[in-house]
């Protein structure tokens, strides 16, 4: 057990990380992310269409630099909320309801770690345009992998015709009113399916008596979304990065740039006309020795370039993986770089992201 | 033949002055699945809890220290080619090195069996 966002979570179960990587791999993994800050942000009164949508959008929007007025209903976007620099507070999941009388609320789903200073943000933006209602009287799993639809469809037969980055509320449910997202951080197909707390034990056992199911702990979530060339926040993005540094230009959309009016779009519009001094990147070493978070990088003529922001074990990839920031001019696919470990230079090359391909349902 | 064990989880399998070293179970155990070793270069001299390997996990990394000093006479390539070794019979085929002991006297500082296995139980 480790202590991660206020949570103590258990870094892998008896099978241990590599076998459970696999395990999502080739079956299905159930990840238990209660810990993670699904809510709901809702004008006084819901319904009302594009109209109700766009005004709450327009809340949103003064924090993330994507065009939330523009999702169509039952999509749901990962962005990034920004300081007035232009860093990253959070990543977050934003979702418009496909129901129209939903219209005018959206489902937010934001980190463990930053959710209090993020919802405390969220509603000082809304001041009394609309209610943030946290959502800690449910439970949230993640059911990742190839045969993650099979099983939820067992269970939830009308969650299946969700495609990638949409949701659902599903009502009446043995396990009460839930919420199904087709959406992950492996880089499998799968679902976040957020459960009412009374029935979320009983959920979570439905989904282990079905012998394609095993539970999969932090350990092999983190080497997952590495090798999908995922970002994990307070290590590969925090309030001193930009999104054009973390390589999340496709988060800033077209419309926004036109406006300019997103929290630090000065700076960010300047780094996207002229690029970014540095930029996040995959690094693949040589051997078979781990980077970890932290290691130096150096250019081959040895000036220092960079630092490592996560690394390890890429159990699918069979070999160490990390991602990095590096100096713009060695962040091109295939430059390479040397990597300081315990002292010793180690050869490593920058690697297009991700290392593993992803297998979304679209 | 008489194994003795460390504080910091290493095992020495003493024969007369050559000793064979590995981490215990426990430690294989503890660290996960096991992914990368280094291991020292025969003809070099490790100095009695001075760093002398490195085992990597998917989870962390970690040192080994020489349990006494010596020279070594064999790293055990197996483990650096099939690093999984380490967790499959961690007292037996992963085995680290193969050292001559500089001074038999270190010995008597180190734990049995019996005094290890309690000394685990208080981790």
């Amino acid at each position: 057990m480790v202590e991660f966002g206020g949570y103590d979570m258990p870094v892998q179960y008896p099978d241990g990380i590599v076998t459970e990587h696999n395990w999502t791999r080739t079956h299905a993994g159930l990840f238990d992310v209660s810990h993670m800050g699904p809510s709901f942000l809702a004008l006084p009164e819901l319904g009302g269409g594009d109209a109700a949508h766009r005004k709450v959008a327009s809340i949103v929007e003064r924090l993330v630099p994507s065009d939330i007025s523009a999702l169509a209903p039952g999509k749901v976007q990962l962005t990034v909320l920004l300081n007035e620099q232009g860093g990253i507070i959070d990543d977050l999941m934003i979702g418009r309801p496909a129901r129209e009388d939903l219209q005018g609320s959206l489902y937010i789903v934001v980190n463990a770690g930053t959710k209090e200073n993020d919802f405390a943000l969220i509603q000082k933006t809304a001041g009394t345009e609309a209610q943030l209602t946290r959502a800690d009287d449910r439970g949230l799993v993640a059911l990742q992998g190839p045969e993650a639809e099979a099983v939820i469809a067992d269970i939830f037969p009308q969650a299946v015709a969700l495609t990638f980055m949409t949701f659902a509320r599903l009502e009446g449910t043995p396990y009460g009113d839930v919420i199904a997202t087709r959406c992950g951080y492996t880089g499998e197909d799968g679902f976040e399916i957020l459960v009412p707390a009374a029935h979320t034990e009983s959920f979570v056992n439905r989904l282990l008596a079905d012998q394609r199911v095993k539970l999969i702990g932090l350990g092999a979530r983190d080497s997952l979304r590495l090798e999908a060339g995922m970002c994990l926040y307070g290590h590969d993005i925090d309030a001193t990065k930009t999104p054009v540094q973390a390589g999340l230009n496709w988060m800033i959309s077209k419309s926004r740039r036109e406006r300019g009016d997103f929290p630090g779009a000065q700076r960010i519009l300047v780094e996207l006309r002229d690029g970014a001094a540095m930029k996040r990147v995959g690094i693949k070493p040589a051997g078979r020795q781990p980077a970890r978070e932290g290691t130096p990088i150096h250019s081959v003529e040895g000036n220092e370039i960079g630092v490592v922001t996560s690394g390890g074990f890429g159990p699918s990839v069979n070999g160490p993986i990390a991602q990095g920031y590096v100096a713009a001019s060695h962040a091109k696919a295939g430059t390479p770089l040397q990597l300081i470990v315990r002292g010793k230079a180690l050869d490593a090359c920058v690697a297009a992201l991700p290392f593993v391909p992803a297998k979304y349902k679209r | 033949m008489t194994i003795y064990y460390t504080d910091e989880h290493e095992w020495i399998s003493v024969e007369g002055d050559t000793g064979t070293v590995g981490i215990t179970a426990f430690a294989a155990e503890k660290l996960g699945d096991v992914v990368f070793v280094e291991l020292p270069d025969a003809g070099k001299s490790v100095k009695k809890g001075a760093d002398m390997a490195v085992v990597e996990s998917v989870k962390a990394a970690s040192d080994v220290f020489a349990p006494v000093s010596g020279e070594v006479l064999e790293a055990n390539s197996a483990i650096v080619d099939e690093p999984g070794k380490v967790n499959e019979d961690a007292e037996g085929a992963g085995w680290f090195v193969k050292l001559k002991l500089a001074d038999l006297g270190q010995l008597n500082g180190l734990m049995d069996r019996a005094a290890y296995e309690k000394f685990c139980e208080n981790q």
